[in-house]
């Protein structure tokens, strides 16, 4: 079928998939005793949205804390763009390009929502110590370049009125998009999601949809996300990976992961929200 | 109505990032310069400087320093007196080894001396956060005042003890010394908080100010982003050691002219700079000056008033003030961890647009 073709795929919708940006190979991951993840392999392709699903406790965060660097798996390989990946830290993925929002909003409360939104950029911003300190000139020229190229991500997610905003004061949902803002605002090549939509209503569920679209189609981002709202993985995704209890049982299209009995049998009885 | 923010809209983002966005704190900001500039230095006496100015202006390069590191990078230090004091011993031995280097020189190696030392205090901080890294710090000023202490080295092998400045001249005027006039004093301890404040504000503006922001209110998201949180830290704390070693030399040359080490600069002094940036709002610039203009002025005020005026004995003087300044960290501590700063911020907030707040 035509999602194994190395070259990459046109999907339903007419969007352009490319090869292989990321690829996981037998991945395992131990918590003293516990696997949270054991034997994954999975890829993720150029201008994919890829789903991770599974019951809570399955090792879906995990498995994005592996990608970001947070965790080191005991065995398995990170590939991406085509290299292997040797151990490497958090702050040396992000400046590979992959960006990230967390299951539990990681912004950072003391700053407004501007300067949170800032802080993605500074993988981009090089001028030096000196040039800082004295502002005046490259500082400022940079500041000022950055920070139009941020005011778009504002227009773009719809959160002007809040700009100058400390971030602590926000609801959940305003702050999941910032969150959103600050990840976008490095210019990712691969995006990663935990559970953007956790804790929303309907109506922020759709508006987060169609920025998450809007930001495949756009900007052409690669995108891996965790969601447990069945109806909003459907809709969004192309590939679907399905875990339970750190392995994988399953890996297709949507339909073919709905179809999946290993899939059904997990998912019933089992409570997720 | 005395705010017009409303109205004065900007129309490049250059213009929206500038330290003063509102025109009228801009003018007032102008306005103090003046004053401090040109007026000040004019009609300042010995006890003017001695009593407030100049111990203002230190203070406030030390609390500006401090704020850098606990207050932007949020990383807790009660090593300040011991790195005013790695400030103070190399500004001496500079001195006496170079005399014929200008003092300002002196002055900064001195701040690059105690960068370099603050660094390698700094590096467990890689490890250890809040309260075990203040311990950590603690145990850096025991044991750098130790050190001052026991090494007859650092204090030339004087038979007190103590380092004294000599003599020194920038433009044929004394700065150091005992023939050095109150405004010579003022002046350049001005100018060096003056350039100080400039950069400090540059820095916690852009680029730096943000990673520094980023690892202290939430370290794993500031990885994610791409801080890399060794450098990040180092910085803060070279930064910050070294408006706190030019505080410290100046505490020594300029203000004091001779210092034992334990007790220009024990424990106390680390605690009264932490105590102003509390006080004065914790990650401002403005805070570090309000913070140490409140902690220089409380004492000379209430001698004024209650011994002065009212009569009490000079111990009972001292004990209100300890019991006000504790008052007051406690307060702060709990609703307004952000201190003076911000108060003022929120009371412009209400002035803004005053008469009709919305
Ligand atoms: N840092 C850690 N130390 C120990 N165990 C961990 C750690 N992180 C995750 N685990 C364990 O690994 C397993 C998988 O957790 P993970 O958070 O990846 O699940 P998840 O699929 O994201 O679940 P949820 O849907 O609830 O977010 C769990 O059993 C969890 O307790
Ligand atoms: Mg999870």
């Amino acid at each position: 079928m035509n999602q194994m073709n190395p070259e990459g795929y046109t999907t339903a919708d007419g969007r352009k998939i490319g090869p292989v940006l990321m690829e996981m190979k037998n991945i395992t991951l131990r918590f003293g005793g516990v696997k949270a993840i054991t034997d994954i392999s999975f890829d993720i392709r150029e201008g994919e949205i890829r789903a991770i699903i599974g019951p809570n406790g399955a090792g879906k965060s995990s498995m994005l804390n592996v990608i970001s660097g947070f965790y080191v798996p005991q065995e398995g390989e990170v590939w991406f763009k085509g290299y292997k990946r040797g151990p490497m830290k958090p702050y040396q993925v992000a400046r590979l390009g992959i960006a990230r929002t967390f299951q539990n909003i990681a912004l950072f409360d003391g700053m407004s929502v501007l300067d949170n939104i800032m802080t993605g950029r500074l993988t981009l911003m090089n001028s030096g110590l000196m040039a800082q300190a004295m502002w005046w000139g490259t500082a400022e020229k940079e500041e000022t370049a950055h920070r139009e190229k941020v005011e778009k991500i504002i227009d773009f997610l719809e959160i002007q009125a809040i700009r100058k905003t400390p971030v602590g004061r926000l609801p959940y949902g305003l702050k999941k998009r910032v969150e959103l803002a600050r990840a976008l605002a490095a210019e990712p090549k691969l995006l990663l999601l935990d559970e953007p939509m956790a804790g929303m209503n309907v109506e922020e569920k759709e508006d987060m949809c169609r920025f998450i679209l809007d930001v495949n189609d756009e900007f052409g981002t690669t995108i891996a996300l965790i969601e447990h709202d069945m109806g909003v993985v459907m809709d969004l995704s192309d590939r679907v990976v399905v875990m339970d209890y750190g392995k994988k049982i399953g890996d297709g299209t949507p339909d073919e992961v709905r179809n999946n009995p290993d899939v059904i049998n997990a998912y019933l009885g089992v409570s997720h929200d | 109505m005395f705010y017009r923010e409303a109205g004065d809209f900007k129309t490049s983002y250059a213009d929206d990032s500038q330290t003063f966005p509102i025109r009228f704190d801009r003018l007032r900001y102008y306005a103090v310069i003046a004053v401090a500039f040109g007026i000040v230095p004019f009609v300042i006496n010995d006890y003017w400087a001695n009593a407030v100015f100049v111990p203002f202006l230190i203070y406030a390069i030390a609390a500006l320093g401090l704020n850098i590191l606990t207050g932007y990078c949020g990383q807790v230090s009660l090593g300040t007196g011991g790195f005013m004091a790695v400030g103070a011993y190399a500004c001496y031995k500079l001195m006496t080894a170079f005399p014929e280097v200008s003092i300002l020189i002196h002055v900064l190696l001195a701040g690059g001396v105690t960068a370099v030392v603050g660094v390698l205090f700094g590096l467990p901080s890689l490890r250890i956060k809040g309260f075990y890294l203040a311990v950590a710090t603690l145990a850096a000023q025991f044991f750098l005042v130790w050190l001052f202490n026991k090494v007859p080295w650092f204090y030339n092998y004087s038979a007190s003890g103590q380092i004294s400045a000599p003599e020194r001249t920038i433009l044929g005027q004394a700065v150091t010394g005992a023939n050095t006039t109150a405004s010579a004093k003022y002046l350049f301890c001005l100018i060096i908080l003056f350039a100080l404040a400039w950069l400090a504000r540059n820095l916690t503006r852009g680029t730096v100010g943000r990673k520094w922001m980023a690892i202290r209110d939430m370290d794993i998201a500031a990885e994610i982003i791409g801080v890399n949180p060794l450098t990040t830290k180092l910085s803060a704390f070279a930064i910050s050691s070294f408006y706190i070693g030019v505080a410290g030399a100046l505490f020594f040359a300029v203000y004091l002219g001779a210092a034992e080490v334990g007790e220009a600069f024990g424990i106390q002094k680390s605690f009264l700079i932490l105590f102003m940036i509390i006080i004065g709002g914790l990650g401002s610039i403005f805070g570090s000056f309000a913070g140490a203009a409140f902690m220089v002025l409380l004492p000379v005020l209430l001698k004024n008033v209650l011994v002065g005026q009212l009569g009490w004995a000079t111990d009972l003087a001292a004990h209100v003030e300890l019991m006000i300044v504790g008052a007051l960290i406690v307060i702060f501590l709990i609703a307004e961890p952000h201190g003076m700063a911000q108060l003022w911020r929120l009371a412009k907030e209400k002035l803004r647009l005053w008469p009709f707040p919305h």
